[in-house]
């Protein structure tokens, strides 16, 4: 079997997971376009593991691995997500603005200007 | 005969992912995840790494997706379909990915076009099991505390969320003593 067949397959998932993430709103649908891209890194690393054949199961151990991470982190991003839904009664990553980057200038000169006043 | 194995679990993964991301139904998306987290297990089998292929179907499809609906029943997720669930600047996004796949297909070409897989000998668990537990052991515990933290860091995370509801007095007491 040519090598590039499940390079190719993972490159393909990876880039669907990238679209789902940059084109999704919904923060559990999210999580899943993750989920496709670790996949496709796992299936680099078998794959990488089935060509190289050292011997060690090198390639099959960092895949077993990235699985448990993958496990970590779902359940971290769906507390999270269980948090903002709790929050603001939304999923929509676009409408949380929490954190948004306030312009520090204009308020820092606002609050100078109002001291003066004082 | 594995070339035609792979290429068969291959595409109903791609199709499937290609599905997860454009469905207008959430619940479909999460149900189609797991159609597609399901023909990669296959791909593992054909690549003889059944015991990944095992433990992806055991935590991907056991876990993950079981855990992935329950958030949805939590936050209420509809099960109608919602033509709001792609936002407007998924052109854009399809472009970034085609751009991405490109250059990234063109790159493994480059690398690895005349490579090929040997027939390797079917995978067992003792082998993996060995390498994490002789050559991998100090990665096992640094991942056994991450779980831990994890784990620890979700419960925080679900039981301030309680008190973080609630307006929160201290704030706007300091509020009022700057002023």
């Amino acid at each position: 079997m040519p090598l590039v067949l499940p390079l190719l397959l993972a490159v393909l998932l990876f880039c669907i997971g990238v679209y789902g993430v940059l084109a999704r709103r919904n923060a559990i649908t999210l999580l899943m376009s993750f989920e496709l891209m670790l996949n496709a890194v796992n299936l680099n690393l078998v794959a990488f593991d089935a060509w190289r054949l050292d011997g060690l199961a090198t390639g099959q151990t960092l895949a077993v691995f990235v699985i448990t991470i993958a496990a970590a982190e779902i359940g971290l991003g769906l507390a999270i997500v269980l948090l903002l839904f709790r929050g603001h009664g939304h999923v929509d990553v676009d409408a949380a603005r929490d954190l948004v980057e306030v312009d520090h200038r204009v308020e820092t000169i606002d609050r100078a200007e109002k001291g003066t006043d004082r | 005969m594995t070339t035609a194995l792979f290429s068969i679990a291959g595409a109903m993964a791609v199709v499937a992912a290609v599905l997860v991301v454009t469905s207008r139904r959430i619940v479909h998306a999460a149900l189609w995840l797991v159609v597609a987290l399901g023909a990669v297990a296959g791909c593992f089998g054909v690549l003889h790494a059944e015991f990944v292929a095992l433990v992806q179907i055991l935590v991907y499809v056991g876990a993950i997706v079981v855990l992935v609906l329950f958030a949805m029943m939590l936050t209420k997720a509809p099960t109608n379909p919602l033509p709001g669930l792609t936002t407007g600047r998924s052109p854009f996004a399809a472009a970034v990915a085609l751009v991405l796949a490109l250059i990234l297909g063109t790159g493994v070409v480059v690398a690895f076009g005349n490579e090929k897989v040997k027939p390797v000998p079917a995978g067992s668990a003792e082998s993996v099991g060995n390498a994490v537990f002789r050559s991998w052991v100090l990665p096992f515990e640094v991942l056994s505390v991450l779980l831990l933290a994890a784990l620890i860091g979700a419960i925080v995370l679900s039981q301030r969320s309680g008190r973080l509801s609630e307006p929160s007095e201290p704030v706007s007491g300091a509020e009022g003593g700057d002023d």
